[in-house]
């Protein structure tokens, strides 16, 4: 049994991770804004297509991934500085169809540039090559996500805890006018958590790209969209939660597409129900249960509205 | 010598300009964008390489020059229709394609409407010319396609197990899947039939349920983007069963993933390098002179089967031209049935619903070193 | 707040808009009637009167009572699979349902009913999925419906449900707007109607929109919209209303399906995605969110913009031997996101705001008593 459902179980962890690492700008950003960033999946993609044209462009590696996660994080920024920024003050609804107009003009963009062809990303070495755990044969990434994530998520925890700006950070996702009152530069503030952010959803591409060599114009739509439910299952706002909530998706979608071997193994359905046409569809499911029983998320803080 | 040549140019030019009155267009109704993008485009290279060599066709006496009008149907059954109607609003003679069956059955009613007749250049699902009178095509079809494969993988590869993954929704992938099922449970295999979603990136569950269910083959007939995906994870996995496919594989993209690795990957289609020397080295001339052309075929001058294919449908529009000795898309419709042409990829010939008759596939697989298809047989059903 | 003040008598700019209205459709049956069929400017209006009865039904929820929803793909999936299933002939069962023996349902219903049972069956899904997930928060609330049209097609999709969904596949040969044209002995169109009845079907559709927002139960939603706490205060039920507005819009989004079917002439579950609630909610924002008129202009410009007018830009052009930079495959799309972007950023009140067509012809008035609806 072990044996059946392990290969599932591997691949869900290192999916996991990659959303975890695009759940936690979600979440950051949510913390701070009250906005879902409608934009952050497409920054994802946006980052794997960079990477593909660096490389075609005959740059060697070790310069290309410094240079995408910076280039990365400048997309978030300059996002934030164009199409957030100028709405700060409005209705939220109108920060939030911003964002969903950024996705659609990411998306727009890309199929422009590629001509709206897949792209291949380049084989990044190590990271690519295969590795045979417990009888599973996967690539090495399958085993560097995890730790990865867990280092990243240790050290993002630690400078919001230990640094003046992640003090700032968490002051103003407490309480925006009073922490702009008490002289925290609200700008600055929200321009490192984009930062912040979007360079994580670059490393996220890195590792996800690595595994899924694809890259086109809708790839960051659907683990965008799965990184988010990651976020409120966890609890918006908290980062372990995020990460929690990602590889509980990311387990659990996976297992969804193998359900029907692993039910048909332990005798309990006579023949294929087809439920992996499900695999999607259960993240959306999760997320409609967890907001009906506990809108807050597994770790959420909980909130009540002021009048 | 140079001056005179290009006065000469000049001339023709002129010449050409003044008899610029009498153009026929002919539509071309492909993906370049989407999941089908790339082989939409190696299929429309065919109809502009063949449209540059033969750029005008004499009908009734006239000389006209040939136009070739394009609509992107981005591999979106959503998108087609409009696209569709760009087309005919347009005011093209005959349309050609699509790359895939979906966009070509969404796109049909519109073509019908406008009676304006249809060719189906790689459209495989025999739902796209049933019932209708206005849509031909020239390939073969996915009954005789997954029959094709079935036999291979029971006979050739002794096979008992299956395993098929087509995306949903996509009336191609299902298409043949199914035809494979029905085949090679005939032959007394046993099959699994899954799909995913689309915009699935993800498939080393998919390979991971084969290896469970202890499949021989696994056959995935899907668009270019999702196998060179498949056959990228089925390596690091270290899979050991074949993967079978569909003409769709036949591509250099999917080539260029499965080089270095040791999947092997068997798959069916309409032709072969090698088959016509003659167009083989005037495509790659082509290619090798045409940037964006090169860039569309995927950066090398490797020749696909769709766009053999599109060659061909092209000569097939102008002898239907020719034919009707007129440009009214009507008279095309009326005079398509009678049309024989001998092409790059075989003779060409209509049955009563418009399906090209052809009792022969080529079966080709990949050399994982050099990168290359071979050819392995020419596959007949009885 | 024109429209209550002036409810008993009826003003002159309300006759004049209704006379316009007329004028417009006199005008595009005329036009159908003499150009040919087959220009693009039938395709705009057939898929532009689907696309604004769809944007004004998600105006009614997310512009009229502050609902955020954004499940309108799945609820125009709903309408557009049961119009396509109920109007199949059934001797072309056996052809569409190929893989599934022609399927269970084994009749064939009027395409009116068929449409009406489509808009029903949204507003029965409306209602269950609304027990959960209204109770949220705006976008808690944005993110759930978006989730649940996901999870409607992935269900539509499912092989086990192909006898009566067929499965992924699609679903064709039903009739469409072309059979509305009027067809003489020998098969010849004698009066064409094939764009005038969609725009009738949305007409009255959006008519019967707006008189709910302009009754008590429409400034009950406004007052909702405007503040949630005050509104209950006043003695408006929260709940009852809100889960009413929200199966009135899907009721709407499911015919908008049905239409986009019979515009499609096929239907298939993969077409849904969030990508087209996203196109909907876009038409709303340029046409301006709260404004039933907008959002019918901006439907049709979005569309003609989209589908006509801006074609040109996807291929090259020569002006003059000089070929023009930039202009390929796909720089359509880039220049409309750009013109989305700039709308979203600098007009946020759209193209209306919130005014509707009589209003502009009492601009001045309005200006003077300082009345605003």
């Amino acid at each position: 049994m072990w044996n059946t459902v392990f290969p599932y179980v591997l691949s869900g962890i290192s999916v996991g991770g990659q959303y975890a690492l695009i759940a936690i700008g979600y979440t950051m950003v949510y913390g701070i804004l009250r906005l879902i960033n409608f934009a952050h999946g497409d920054v994802f993609m946006v980052a794997g297509i960079v990477m593909v044209y660096m490389a075609a462009s005959g740059m060697p590696l070790w310069l290309c991934i410094p240079l995408v996660l910076v280039a990365t994080a400048l997309v978030g920024f300059i996002i934030e500085r164009v199409a957030y920024k100028p709405l700060r003050s409005a209705p939220r609804m109108s920060a939030m169809i911003s964002a969903i107009g950024v996705s659609y003009t990411l998306q727009n963009l890309v199929l422009y540039i590629t001509g709206g062809l897949n792209q291949l990303y380049p084989t990044i070495p190590w990271i690519s090559d295969s590795v045979t755990i417990f009888g599973a044969t996967t690539k090495m990434v399958t085993i560097v996500t995890p730790v990865l994530t867990v280092i990243l998520v240790v050290a993002l925890v630690m400078l919001i805890n230990h640094t003046k700006i992640g003090m700032a950070m968490r002051a103003v996702s407490r309480d925006f006018e009073t922490s702009q009152l008490m002289g925290i530069k609200i700008n600055s503030v929200i321009s490192a958590t984009f930062v912040i952010g979007t360079f994580l959803a670059g490393v996220a591409s890195l590792l996800y790209f690595t595994n899924y060599t694809t890259v086109i114009q809708t790839s960051g739509a659907m683990p965008g969209l799965k990184a988010f439910v990651a976020a409120v299952f966890g609890g918006i706002g908290s980062i372990p939660g995020a990460v929690v909530g990602a590889f509980i998706i990311g387990i659990a979608e996976n297992i969804i597409k193998g359900l029907d071997i692993i039910l048909f193994k332990a005798g309990i359905i006579s023949g294929p129900m087809g439920l992996a046409t499900f695999s999607d569809a259960f993240t959306f499911a999760l997320l409609i249960v967890i907001l009906a029983v506990k809108p807050t998320g597994l770790f959420g803080e909980k909130t009540t509205d002021k009048v | 010598m140079k001056k005179v040549l290009a006065i000469v140019m000049a001339m023709m030019l002129i010449l050409s300009a003044a008899a610029m009155a009498e153009t026929v267009k002919i539509g071309v109704f492909e993906p370049a964008s989407g999941d089908s993008g790339a082989g939409g485009k190696q299929e429309t290279l065919g109809m502009q390489f063949a449209n540059q060599e033969t750029p005008t066709v004499e009908i009734g006496g006239v000389t006209y020059d040939v136009e070739l009008v394009y609509a992107d149907n981005g591999s979106d059954t959503t998108k087609a229709p409009s696209a569709a109607n760009s087309l005919v609003d347009a005011g093209v003679s005959v349309v050609l394609g699509s790359y895939g069956s979906g966009v070509s059955i969404a796109g049909s009613e519109i073509f019908m409407n406008a009676s304006i007749p249809a060719i189906g250049v790689t459209c495989t699902n025999p739902q796209v010319t049933a019932g209708n009178s206005h849509y031909f095509r020239i390939c073969f079809l996915d009954p005789f396609q997954g029959t094709v494969l079935a036999n291979y993988a029971f006979k050739e590869l002794g096979a008992t197990t299956a395993y098929t993954l087509g995306e949903l929704g996509n009336d191609y992938d299902q298409g043949l899947c199914t035809y494979f099922k029905q085949a090679f449970e005939g032959l007394g295999g046993t099959v699994v039939a899954e799909s995913f979603p689309t915009g699935t990136a993800d498939f080393t569950s998919y390979l991971t349920n084969a290896a469970n269910y202890g499949a021989q083959v696994f056959f995935c007939p899907v668009s270019i983007a999702y196998s060179t995906q498949i056959i990228q994870q089925a390596s690091s996995q270290g899979v050991t069963f074949p993967i079978l496919g569909g003409d769709t594989l036949d591509s250099n993209k999917v080539a260029e993933a499965a080089k270095g690795t040791n999947v092997q990957i068997i798959i069916t289609t309409f032709y072969q390098e090698g088959a016509a020397p003659e167009f083989d080295e005037g495509i790659k001339a082509w290619l090798n002179a045409d940037s964006e052309a090169m860039t569309n075929n995927g950066g090398n001058d490797m020749i696909a089967a769709v766009s053999a294919m599109g060659y061909d449908a092209y000569y097939v529009a102008l002898e239907a031209l020719k034919a009707a000795g007129s440009t009214d898309s009507a008279a095309v419709m009326a005079a398509l049935p009678g049309v024989t042409y001998d092409g790059v990829s075989g003779h060409i010939e209509f049955d009563e619903t418009g399906d090209a008759i052809r009792s022969s596939a080529f079966v080709k697989k990949i050399n994982n070193e050099t990168g290359e298809w071979e050819f392995v047989a020419e596959q007949t059903v009885d | 707040m024109n429209n209550q003040l002036t409810k008993k008598k009826i003003d002159s700019a309300t006759i004049l808009s209704a006379v316009i209205v007329v004028c417009l459709y006199v005008a595009v049956f005329i036009a159908e009637q003499l150009i040919a069929p087959t220009s693009m400017l039938f395709t705009v209006l057939k898929k532009g009167a689907t696309y604004a009865l769809v944007a004004v039904s998600m105006n009614l929820c997310n512009g009229f009572t502050g609902i955020f929803s954004l499940g309108q793909a799945g609820f125009m999936l709903l309408g557009a699979y049961t119009y396509g299933i109920l109007t199949l002939p059934v001797a072309e069962r056996v052809n569409v349902y190929q893989y599934y023996g022609g399927g269970l349902v084994q009749f064939t219903l009027p395409w009116f009913v068929a449409m009406l049972l489509g808009g029903l069956v949204a507003a029965l899904f409306a209602f269950l999925i609304g027990l959960p997930v209204l109770r949220l928060k705006s976008d808690y609330l944005a993110i759930a419906t978006l989730g649940f049209a996901e999870i409607i097609r992935a269900i539509f999709q499912w092989d086990k449900l192909g006898p009566i969904t067929n499965g992924s596949n699609m679903l064709r040969l039903f009739p469409n707007f072309n059979d509305f044209n009027i067809r003489g002995a020998d098969g010849q169109v004698t009066v064409y109607l094939s764009t005038l009845v969609p725009l009738l079907i949305a007409g009255a559709c959006i008519g019967i929109i707006v008189m709910l927002i302009n009754s008590t139960f429409g400034r009950a939603l406004k007052a909702i919209r405007d503040d949630e706490i005050a509104a209950e205060a006043m003695g408006i039920r929260l709940a009852s209303h809100k889960r009413l507005a929200f199966c009135i819009s899907s009721f709407f989004a499911g015919i908008g399906g049905a239409m986009l079917a019979m515009y499609q002439s096929t239907v298939q579950a993969k077409g849904f995605t969030t990508a087209m609630t996203y196109e909907i909610l876009l038409i709303v924002v340029i046409g301006g969110i709260g404004s039933v008129t907008g959002s019918c202009i901006s439907s049709f410009l979005f569309v003609a913009a989209s589908e006509w007018w801006l074609r040109f830009l996807d291929q090259k052009q020569m002006i003059g031997g000089f070929e023009v930079p930039l202009l390929r495959n796909g720089f359509r799309l880039v220049v409309f996101s750009i013109i989305i972007m700039i709308v979203v950023l600098f007009f946020r009140q759209g193209i209306m705001g919130t005014r509707e067509l009589p209003d502009l012809f009492r601009g001045r008035r309005k200006a003077k008593g300082g009345a605003k609806s």
